[in-house]
């Protein structure tokens, strides 16, 4: 008995006790859930429906039809996450100035909300030949004839940049109002201008938001789905990497390959997000966090 | 902050706005399309249609299943909610009174189903589901769900737990409170703005969730967006008018509980999800 309760005692000290195990239905769910099916999916792509142990990879490496799926995707996700982070920047700098952020902050939280579904059903009225974008440029003179949004890149780009942005944005604004603004009033005493303030001291204090920023954004658009599907031309163009793992699945249902197509996404989005981090450490090594103060 | 007066700074200042204001111009137009074509008769070449009409409303209603897809999209979101909220509350309560050898690692874990974009570790996941017969069925499409709504709740309940004095704990328990009674009695009744954004963030998240439960349902267990995705996708089947009719009734499911939500968080927190 008493042994028991030493055990215990020893136990709760270390911070396990009954409260502690309130947390293992949630652990043991995202285990059976979340990291279960990606090792299955993954010991499931070693196992081809026929070929060798890696007869998927090389078959997606080797078919044009397949591996040209990933250039695709990074042709899209990459422009799209670099405008919208570089519009995000400025446009998060005076943001934070605003006394009411909250309406602005509101309406763009919409196009989050709404998902890229209901973005892409919009768009096909709205960028259409004879939809209000069209007809707007072409009332004002700007254009002769309708531009081509639709079942191409653009559309698919733009889609992007419409539930993309505001993302990036909320998530830049985060970072940037978290800079104790006495660091920034501080240069300005000393005489910075406000580019000096921005190059010297925010810049550096935003990398690492900046990074994250990045980050979450290139792997929110490089799995890109619907909207590829109903805005672009998933046949070419925009035959992007999650409908290669799609079709895989769910039209000639070798779950085997689908999961290897799904490796190979994870793949990619891991080095691009490592490469980031990596870059950021060759590029800026220093104490600077931008906690508040 | 002193702003600067310069004209080259108060150019920089108004082609911000004025982006700004495109890009929120474009949003407005695009929602207003939806809303306005599924009133028209015939729009066609023309700044706004012929005519108005709510029939197509009642076209989506009688003709297209919409009750039936509206009853599956509330068990669904019901049951996330529930559940996740029963899952997720306690494990967010542990996580941020106690330090346990594996905390990291399992914050760790907690983190990676918000940070994986869903598609990716959907396929996967429908796989096993699939395999367990779950897949097609409502608590398939439950299941998959919870996946990244769990780790959420628990992400937003930590801090508001930590905001709660210990003291007020350790006093219910010297008059003998049990854990259960500590919960109801006690911490859930102090948690319970932070339970309720949280709740209701889950609550529009799993409306608007098309990855998981496009990958996992089945015909009878489509939500209110899949079934969306697939009338955009079968476009010519049905009227254009009727299909956004449709997306007026999402965009009003969704809109009504963002708004709710809306005044018990900052919109900033419904990105901001990952800390250095």
């Amino acid at each position: 008995m008493s042994d028991r309760i030493g055990v215990r005692l020893r136990l709760a000290r270390r911070g396990m006790d009954g409260l502690t195990l309130l947390v293992l239905p949630a652990v043991l769910f995202i285990l059976a859930l979340f990291v279960y099916p990606f090792l299955y999916g993954l010991f499931l792509s070693f196992h081809p429906m026929k070929g060798g142990t890696f007869a998927n990879y090389i078959r997606f490496f080797s078919d044009p039809f397949l591996y040209e799926t990933i250039g695709t995707t990074l042709w899209l996700a990459v422009p799209v996450t670099i405008l919208n982070v570089v519009l995000s920047i400025p446009v998060a700098m005076r943001v934070r100035l605003l006394r009411r952020q909250k309406l602005l902050t509101t309406i763009l939280v919409v196009p989050i909300t709404l998902g890229t579904v209901l973005v892409a059903e919009g768009l096909l009225n709205y960028l259409g030949p004879r939809g209000w974008f069209n007809r707007v440029l072409m009332a004002a003179g700007i254009i002769d004839h309708p531009l081509m949004l639709l079942h191409n890149y653009w559309g698919v780009f733009l889609s992007l940049v419409i539930t993309g942005f505001p993302f990036t944005f909320l998530l830049t604004l985060s970072y940037v109002t978290g800079i104790d603004p006495s660091l920034e009033q501080a240069g300005a005493m000393l005489g910075a201008r406000a580019r000096a303030r921005f190059r010297h001291i925010l810049l550096p204090l935003l990398t690492p938001g900046l990074t994250i920023t990045l980050a979450l954004s290139f792997v929110q658009a490089f799995s890109v789905f619907p909207s590829a599907v109903l805005l672009g031309a998933p046949a070419g163009p925009t035959r992007v990497i999650s409908i290669a793992a799609y079709q895989a699945a769910y039209e000639q249902y070798d779950y085997s390959m689908a999961s290897a197509i799904a490796m190979i996404m994870a793949a990619v989005q891991v080095l691009i997000v490592v490469a980031l981090l990596v870059a950021k450490g060759i590029a800026y090594r220093g104490p600077a966090s931008g906690g508040k103060g | 902050m002193q702003r600067e007066e310069t004209i080259g700074a108060k150019l920089w200042a108004s082609l911000v706005w004025l982006m700004v204001g495109l890009f929120v111009l474009n949003l407005v137009g695009l929602v207003a399309t939806v809303v306005v074509n599924s009133f028209g008769t015939r729009w066609f070449a023309t700044w706004l249609p012929a005519g108005f009409t709510p029939r197509w409303y009642a076209m989506a209603w009688n003709e297209f299943q919409l009750p039936a897809i509206l009853l599956v999209t509330m068990e669904v979101v019901g049951a996330v909610v529930l559940l996740s909220g029963l899952i997720g509350v306690p494990a967010a309560y542990a996580m941020a009174r106690r330090d346990f050898p594996g905390k990291k690692a399992a914050m760790l874990l907690f983190l990676l189903p918000l940070l994986v974009p869903p598609i990716t570790y959907g396929i996967p996941m429908a796989t096993v589901l699939y395999q367990l017969h779950l897949a097609g069925t409502l608590s398939g499409v439950i299941l998959a769900n919870l996946v990244p709504t769990v780790p959420f709740v628990i992400l937003i309940m930590i801090p508001f737990v930590e905001q709660i004095d210990p003291r007020i704990e350790a006093a219910a328990r010297v008059f003998g409170a049990s854990t259960l009674q500590l919960f109801t009695r006690v911490l859930v009744p102090l948690l319970t703005p932070g339970i309720l954004a949280a709740l209701l963030l889950v609550l529009v998240r799993t409306i608007a969730m098309f990855e998981l439960t496009f990958l996992t349902a089945g015909p009878d267990s489509q939500t209110l967006v899949v079934a969306l995705y697939y009338s955009v996708f079968a476009a010519g089947v049905r009227p254009g008018q009727s299909i956004d009719a449709m997306a007026v009734v999402y965009m009003i499911a969704t809109m009504v509980w963002l708004l709710i939500a809306l005044r018990f968080v900052n919109p900033t927190q419904i990105v901001t999800r990952a800390k250095k």
